[in-house]
């Protein structure tokens, strides 16, 4: 077994025997967690088989978080290494924060995926794997002169082959699908076997398989007998002696879903539009990992959402800025590179001072970089990367879930202030899932958009003065076209303060530049809140976005140790919580671990004056709790930085 | 009606935007900015037909949006009593697009020029006419850079000499109504900033066309291009050689005496010039703008020389095709028609579990 995420030690053991079922009767073995891997080729349906899991995971009332990994290729050569595609999946009877560090199962498909991930499989770990793929030319593609599931070579591990393949073309023999279809089916059979194993529920699966092949009745047929004879396969043959138990968890009391980030942040935006009683226009350009929010969106009109899908990532902003100059809620949705092509027009949305939802779900960079794969490297860019001085709010969700309420509080701040607001999620956030405790409705915040409809001139000429500011919040009217009595113009060009006229005034300009800022650095945000339990912790590890999950973990492992720990996560980045200059003076030492080579860091040590110790890692992948662990530790004896 | 039918009734471009019956003049549509284009602009010309035009409209003026570029030309707003965006370079068709979307109540032009749309913004150009989105476009071609003082654009001639090209431009020029035919406009016109008659037909025309109607003004610039236009703009005997007016529905003729008339080529591909006395009235091309297949305005839009041998102008298209924006609504429409909008169902979703104390 891995390490547990948290303080609670794993109990596994000897429980009771399953009589169920008309299989031998075996023992089962009561765990907390269990951290599974299912890989494959990219072709071979590890995602769906990884969310399969993932649901009836949820369904029985674990707790988990996702964690999928697949190559940027849509189909990279079947059976070579790069084509490897994975999902790992962390379930628990407690409530667990990150993916998991390491499988405790591994389930290959072939012979890539088990060279591409038995590295991270523990010693004494489990390992399932389709014996079909394993043939010469499949070996010999990836570099293994014999067959390791027959050379010894795996000796460390729990080793389960099945001719997965074979079993499943087998069970459908009656049926008369091709060979190939019925071969395709190979993952519901392990699916199968996964759930007799760890006594998931079945019906879900089947009735997701009846939906999704609705009108391939034979498929959905088809894939329901593989799932079952996997199922059987454990049950009746004698290969495996044990099954597990994981425990429903003891979660808040409520009503739960599993959902991943980008679902999140989509319902956030359908939220936000009934919330403030806006129509929501959504301009975006297919951009992975963020065009799922343009596909659920384009799903939901029905709550006046209407989605255009641009020629180009600026058109994608400047049709969203339109709208929102039309009395819309604009949201345009990108990942980094399409930020880069953003940037003018985010510069026009600030000079404009109009709402508007800027979403990045952050990927590897630079350029192309890792499309698949995930960073936090776009905060200096999200802050600074406009011409001139050109602030933005911005907004960071710590978890899949967490994407519903960002985008909520990233409306707040546009409606509220007349401003663009950057939010930045990323590529595990927008394909991890978790638990969800589903929102009441009724409780979420309302917002009032509060259109202009009558002049303001304070000198009573009966004029409208476009940037006439509010007193409390420096936010200038929105005024909406087909508003008598308030037509006017505004642009990109230099205004002057109150009238909104052009105006080259150098004091005028100084002002202006002050009056923007000093509306981004004056929104309210909630105070950073800082966990330590022990009240006299002289470590603070302080994060951002999705490094919340396993740098909670660390802290949890570093508490179990019996060492005193305090966490800090900032959910705003700009303008920062007014406490935090003091809560960083609390703590002698300041950790900071972030996915890029330390941009908070840098933000804050010249915000602040204080010697934040940075660490950053940029893998692509998620920091493990075991990571931030030793991290932690060797941070507390005060051999690190 | 070679696109797809899906269903839309025929609208006229300015149905659903509210009028007044209050009488309207040149004047309610100025605004109280100083007009700041150089004497003798070509801009000042087209600024007064469009304010000259607005009021016979009769549409409330809080209800018209001019969106614009960046460019001499795109200062337009600014001048004109409605609501207005000058936005950034090349964009205002994206800008417009969103507004024009999501407010089917409102009458939005574009204003741009040859840099902003043929140039830096030349993608959101093609896209939006391909999608038909309703809003007039005015494109103020005055085959230079004003604005940045004096380089050569996509629509000057080959070997412009300018301050960035001192030995000579070596690209070809765009042919702007060939490009948007191309990109499958469904409405296509030509005029030029000194006339105004013309300039308020194709205007009206325009305006009351329901999807992207693209308008191209030859604009002078005197300061950097000075007199680019004038062997068609001074008007006189020279100007009659060369201006090739359409008329929707009549014989394409022109000359002093009208002598001159477009025919087809021998070919068969194409369109070519010939003296009526040679080849008789019966052989000259009626117009016909309203040909759903684009390729007599396209070819009409082959018969004008860079040099301004001959320039056609008018009418070439307008054909009824589904909008962007109309369809876009209708979407909306129905499946608010059909679905429930019940947030607490969606955020439900189908697979819930309860946790109870
Ligand atoms: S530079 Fe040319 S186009 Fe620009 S305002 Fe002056 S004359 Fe008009």
């Amino acid at each position: 077994m891995t390490a547990s995420d948290s303080a609670v030690t794993d109990q596994s053991g000897p429980g009771n025997h399953s009589t169920n079922g008309v299989g031998a009767p075996r023992e089962v073995i009561t765990q907390n967690r269990v951290v599974i891997r299912f890989a494959g080729d990219s072709g071979d349906g590890m995602q769906l088989t990884g969310d399969r899991f993932t649901a009836e995971a949820a369904a029985f009332g674990n707790d988990l978080a996702t964690l999928p990994n697949y190559p940027a290729e849509i189909r990279a050569p079947a059976g070579t290494l790069p084509g490897v595609s994975s999902f790992q999946l962390h379930f628990a009877d407690y409530d667990i924060l990150t993916p998991g560090d390491r499988p405790d199962v591994l389930v290959a498909m072939n012979p890539a995926a088990l060279k591409a991930n038995i590295t991270d499989l523990p010693h004494g770990g489990v390992l399932i794997a389709n014996s079909d793929e394993f043939t010469k030319r499949n070996l010999t593609k990836v570099g293994y002169d014999a067959d390791p599931l027959e050379d010894g070579s795996l000796a460390a591990y729990q080793v389960h082959s099945v001719a997965m393949a074979t079993l499943a073309r087998g069970a459908l023999e009656e049926t008369g699908l091709s060979k190939k279809d019925a071969t395709r089916s190979k993952n519901m059979f392990a699916l199968g076997l996964l759930c007799w194993m760890y006594h998931r529920p079945t019906e879900g699966t089947e009735r997701y398989l009846r939906e999704k092949f609705a009108r391939r009745p034979d498929l959905a047929e088809a894939n329901i007998l593989a799932f079952r004879a996997g199922w059987n396969y454990g049950e009746t043959t004698e290969a495996f002696a044990v099954r597990y138990e994981v425990a429903a968890a003891k979660l808040k009391t409520g009503t739960y879903r599993q959902i991943t980030g980008n679902m999140a942040l989509s319902y956030g935006i359908v939220a936000a539009g009934q919330k403030s009683g806006l129509p929501v226009f959504l301009g975006s350009y297919p951009i992975t990992p963020a065009s799922d929010i343009l596909h659920e969106l384009s799903k939901h009109k029905q709550f006046g959402i209407t989605t255009f899908q641009a020629e180009d990532e600026i058109s994608g902003i400047g049709s969203a800025i339109g709208a929102s100059f039309g009395g819309a809620l604009g949201v345009t949705t990108t990942s980094g590179p399409g930020i880069c092509l953003k940037a003018e027009a985010a510069g026009l949305a600030v000079a404009l001072e109009l709402p508007l939802l800027i979403i990045d779900v952050q990927r590897g960079g630079p350029s192309t970089g890792l499309p698949t794969r995930t960073e936090q490297s776009d905060l200096l860019q999200a802050m600074f990367g406009r011409n001139g001085e050109s602030p933005i709010p911005i907004v960071a969700p710590r978890s899949p879930g967490d994407c519903f309420n960002a985008a909520l509080e990233a409306t707040r701040i546009a409606v509220t202030y007349r401003t663009p607001v950057m939010l930045l999620s990323d590529g595990s956030l927008a394909n991890g899932s978790e638990p969800w405790k589903v929102p009441d409705v009724d409780t979420l915040p309302t917002l009032e958009p509060g259109f202009a409809t009558a002049p303001n001139a304070p000198d009573g000429s009966g004029e409208f003065w476009p940037y006439l500011r509010d007193d409390d919040t420096l936010a200038r009217p929105w005024a909406i076209p087909g508003t008598a009595g308030l037509e006017h113009r505004i642009g990109g060009l230099e205004k002057a303060d109150g009238k909104g006229s052009i105006s080259y005034e150098p004091d005028n300009h100084d002002r202006m530049v002050r009056l923007r800022q000093a509306k981004i650095d004056g929104i309210s945000v909630p105070d950073i809140e800082v966990d330590d339990p022990d009240g006299d912790a002289e470590l603070l590890v302080l994060g951002w976005g999705s490094t919340y999950g396993p740098i909670g973990a660390g802290c949890r492992r570093v508490r179990g140790m019996g060492l005193s720990i305090a966490q800090a996560h900032l959910r705003n980045l700009n303008p920062l919580p007014a406490n935090l200059g003091d809560v960083l003076e609390r703590y002698r030492t300041v950790l900071l671990p972030e996915m890029n080579l330390g941009q908070l860091s840098l933000l804050l040590r010249g915000r602040y004056l204080v010697d934040i110790k940075s660490y950053t890692n940029v893998t692509g992948m998620p920091f493990k709790a075991e990571e931030m662990q030793d991290l932690f530790v060797d941070t507390l004896k005060g051999d690190v930085l | 009606m070679t696109a797809t039918d899906l269903g839309l009734p025929t609208l006229g471009g300015l149905d659903g935007v509210p009028t007044t019956e209050d009488k309207q003049t040149a004047k309610d549509f100025t605004s109280d900015q100083e007009v700041r284009w150089c004497p003798g602009c070509g801009d000042y010309a087209v600024l007064a037909a469009v304010r000259g035009f607005l009021p016979e409209l009769g549409l409330r003026r809080e209800n018209v949006v001019f969106v614009s570029g960046i460019g001499c030309s795109s200062r337009f707003p600014y001048y004109l009593n409605t609501y207005g965006m000058h936005s950034s370079h090349g964009r205002a068709p994206t800008v417009a697009t969103g507004l024009a979307v999501t407010r089917p109540d409102l009458s939005v032009f574009v204003v741009t020029g040859d840099g902003d749309a043929l140039s830096i913004g030349g993608n959101h150009l093609i896209h939006l006419v391909r999608r038909n989105v309703n809003l007039t476009v005015l494109l103020f071609n005055n085959r230079i850079y004003g604005l940045t003082k004096g380089q050569y654009s996509p629509t000057s001639e080959i070997g412009k000499v300018t301050k960035s090209t001192p030995m000579g431009s070596l690209d070809q020029p765009f042919n702007p109504l060939s490009l948007v035919l191309g990109a499958e406009a469904s409405f296509v016109a030509r005029a030029l900033d000194s006339d105004r008659k013309q300039l308020t037909e194709v205007l009206r025309a325009a305006v009351a066309h329901r999807g992207t109607s693209f308008v191209e003004i030859f604009q002078d610039c005197p300061i950097f291009n000075d007199g680019a236009f004038d062997v068609i703009r001074k008007g006189g005997d020279d100007a009659k050689q060369r201006l090739v007016p359409l008329r929707h529905g009549e014989p394409i003729r022109f000359g002093l005496e009208n002598e001159h008339g477009v025919v087809r080529s021998e070919d068969g591909f194409g369109l070519r010039f010939a003296p009526v006395a040679e080849v008789g009235e019966n052989a000259l091309v009626v117009h016909d703008a309203t040909r759903s297949d684009p390729s007599l305005a396209f070819a009409l839009s082959r018969m004008s020389d860079q040099d301004l041998t001959h320039t056609v102008t008018g009418i070439f298209r307008t054909v009824d095709r589904p909008t962007y924006d109309d369809g876009a609504r209708a979407q909306v429409d129905e499946a608010k028609a059909t679905r429930t909008a019940d947030l607490a169902r969606l955020l439900r979703g189908n697979d819930t579990w309860t946790v109870e104390e």
